[in-house]
C-alpha cells in the first residue's frame, strides 16, 4: 500500500506493507536512523517522534496510521547548521551518556515546551515520564530540558552546576 | 517485532466500517492502537483484517448531551484528562485518564479503546463503572446502550459482539452535591502505569450525611467491581474520617480478590481499604 505525510518538512511517498511500523518506514525506507527501536512494547520511548506536534510512539503506530501527518524525528531539529536549544542543552548539560535513549527524549522535550514554555521541574520529569533512560538518572536531562527551556523563552540559561562547585 | 500480515481497512464513514466488520468477522478494531498494536506485535493476537477507525468524521468530539458528557470513540485520554466537563461531571474518569500510560500513550490512545480492550488494571474503566457512565455500541444493526455494570464481563472481555464498535461512553451529569476522585497505586510507584490496586469514589453529600455512594475496585480482580459493602457502609453516616475508615475496611469484603505478578491477595486486599478511605475522601473534598 502507498503511504504519503510529511517527515521533518519534506514530503515522502513510498510502498509499504500494511503492518510497516511508522518507526521501520523512517528507519528502513527512509534512511532517518535518528529514531531508535528500544523495548518494541511501547514502555521505553526511544521511538517517540513528533506527529502533529505531539509525542508518539513510532513503534506503536502503523505507517499507514501517518497518512498526511506531519512527523518530525531528531533529524529535523537542527536549523542550518545550528542545534535546536533542546539539543544544546543536552550537549551543555551533558544530559546523554550512551546515547540511546537521547532522540526520543529530545522529541519529548521539544514538544513538552511546546506545550509548556516554562515547565517546573516536577512537570519536566512528569513531561519525560514515558521516556527510558537507563544512564544518567535523569538529573541532567532535567537541567538540560531547563536551560533548553530558557533559551527559548529568550532569559539566560542557569549556570551549570559544576560551575558552582 | 512487526505484527502477522493483515489486510488494513480505513473506512470513511462509521457505516462503511460496520459493513467491514459484517463481512470480516474476527477483524480487529483499531482507533489509538495502544493496546491492540503491542498485542499484534507479541503475537498474542493476529488478526486477518484491521479496520482503522482513525478517519472516521465524527466520533472525535467531547459532546454535551445536556443530561450526560459523550466522549467520542477516538477521543484521546489526553483529551478525557484536560475536558472541563468531564473535570466537572467524572473528575474520577479526568483523573483516570491522567494517570493513564504514558505521555506518548495519552497523546494516541483513546479512552473507549481502553474501555473495550478492559485490561483487569486499566484505569479508566472502574472510574466509568462509579460515574454510572452508559457506552453505546453500534453495529449495522443499529445502536444500543449498555450500562457500565453489564459492559465489562471479565478479564479483557467487554459486552461488545465482535461485529460492535464503542462509538461513545456517556458519563451522566452530576448535580450539586456529588463529586467523584480516582486514586491508585501504579505498577511503577505513584500512579505511575496499571494499577495494582485503584478506587474511583463518587459521593453525594445531602443535609450533613452521606446520600449516596458507589465505589468500585480495579486491579484486584478479573474485572472492574462495585464494592457494594463499602456503598451499604458508608451512605447514612456523617462521612467522618472515622465513618470512612471504618466503611473502607470492608472494600473488598464479597468481591473475589487474585494474586498477580504485582501483589498477593492480602496485599492487594489492603491496598483496596486504603485507596478506598482515599478516593471517598477526595471525593468529599471536592463537593
Amino acid at each position: 500500500m502507498k503511504v504519503s505525510m510529511s517527515v521533518n518538512g519534506s514530503p515522502v511517498t513510498a510502498d509499504v506493507e500494511s503492518r510497516t511500523l511508522l518507526v521501520h518506514f523512517l528507519r528502513d525506507s527512509l534512511g532517518l536512523t535518528g529514531t531508535h527501536v528500544g523495548c518494541e512494547t511501547s514502555y521505553c520511548g526511544a521511538c517517540t517522534v513528533s506527529l502533529n506536534g505531539q509525542a508518539v510512539l513510532s513503534c506503536t503506530m502503523l505507517a499507514a496510521q501517518a497518512e498526511g501527518a506531519e512527523v518530525t524525528t531528531v533529524e529535523g531539529l537542527a536549523r542550518n547548521g545550528e542545534l535546536h536549544p533542546v539539543q544544546e542543552g543536552f550537549w551543555e548539560r551533558h544530559g546523554l551518556q550512551c546515547g540511546f535513549c537521547t532522540p526520543g527524549m529530545i522529541i519529548s522535550a521539544v514538544t513538552l515546551l511546546e506545550e509548556n514554555p516554562d515547565p517546573s521541574e516536577e512537570e519536566i520529569r512528569r513531561g519525560i515520564e514515558g521516556n527510558l533512560c537507563r544512564c544518567t538518572g535523569y538529573h541532567n536531562i532535567v537541567r538540560a530540558v531547563e536551560y533548553a527551556g530558557a533559551k527559548m523563552r529568550g532569559e539566560a540559561p542557569a549556570p551549570a552546576e559544576w560551575e558552582n562547585a | 517485532m512487526y505484527p502477522r500480515q493483515f489486510e488494513y481497512l480505513a473506512p470513511s464513514s462509521l457505516d462503511e466500517a460496520l459493513a467491514a466488520l459484517d463481512a470480516h468477522p474476527g477483524a480487529k478494531v483499531l482507533a489509538g492502537g495502544m493496546s491492540l498494536l503491542p498485542m499484534m506485535k507479541l503475537r498474542l493476537l493476529s488478526p486477518e483484517v484491521v479496520v482503522d477507525i482513525g478517519r472516521i468524521p465524527g466520533l472525535d468530539g467531547i459532546t454535551d448531551h445536556g443530561d450526560s458528557v459523550g466522549i467520542g470513540a477516538l477521543v484521546t485520554h489526553a483529551e478525557v484528562a484536560a475536558d472541563v466537563l468531564v473535570m466537572r461531571n467524572g473528575a474520577a474518569l479526568a483523573t483516570a485518564a491522567s494517570w493513564t500510560g504514558d505521555r506518548q500513550v495519552r497523546n494516541r490512545g483513546t479512552c473507549c479503546g481502553a474501555m473495550a480492550h478492559a485490561d483487569v488494571a486499566a484505569d479508566q474503566p472502574v472510574a466509568a463503572l462509579a460515574l454510572g457512565a452508559t457506552f453505546v455500541a453500534a453495529s449495522s444493526s443499529g445502536t444500543r446502550a449498555i450500562a457500565a455494570g453489564d459492559f465489562f464481563v471479565d478479564t479483557m472481555m467487554s459486552a461488545l459482539a465482535p461485529n460492535e464498535i464503542l462509538t461513545e461512553v456517556r458519563i451522566p451529569k452530576t448535580g450539586p452535591g456529588t463529586a467523584s476522585a480516582y486514586d491508585k497505586l501504579g505498577r511503577r510507584g505513584g500512579h505511575t502505569d496499571y494499577a495494582v490496586a485503584g478506587v474511583a469514589a463518587s459521593v453525594t453529600r445531602s443535609n450533613g450525611s452521606i446520600g449516596g455512594a458507589t465505589v468500585a475496585l480495579t486491579g484486584v480482580g478479573n474485572k472492574p467491581t462495585l464494592s457494594h459493602a463499602v456503598m451499604d457502609a458508608l451512605v447514612g453516616t456523617d462521612g467522618s474520617d472515622a465513618a470512612i475508615e471504618a466503611a473502607a475496611a470492608h472494600a473488598t469484603d464479597g468481591v473475589e480478590v487474585l494474586e498477580d505478578l504485582y501483589g498477593s491477595v492480602e496485599y492487594k486486599t489492603h491496598l483496596a481499604s486504603v485507596f478506598t478511605a482515599r478516593a471517598i475522601k477526595a471525593a468529599l473534598n471536592a463537593i
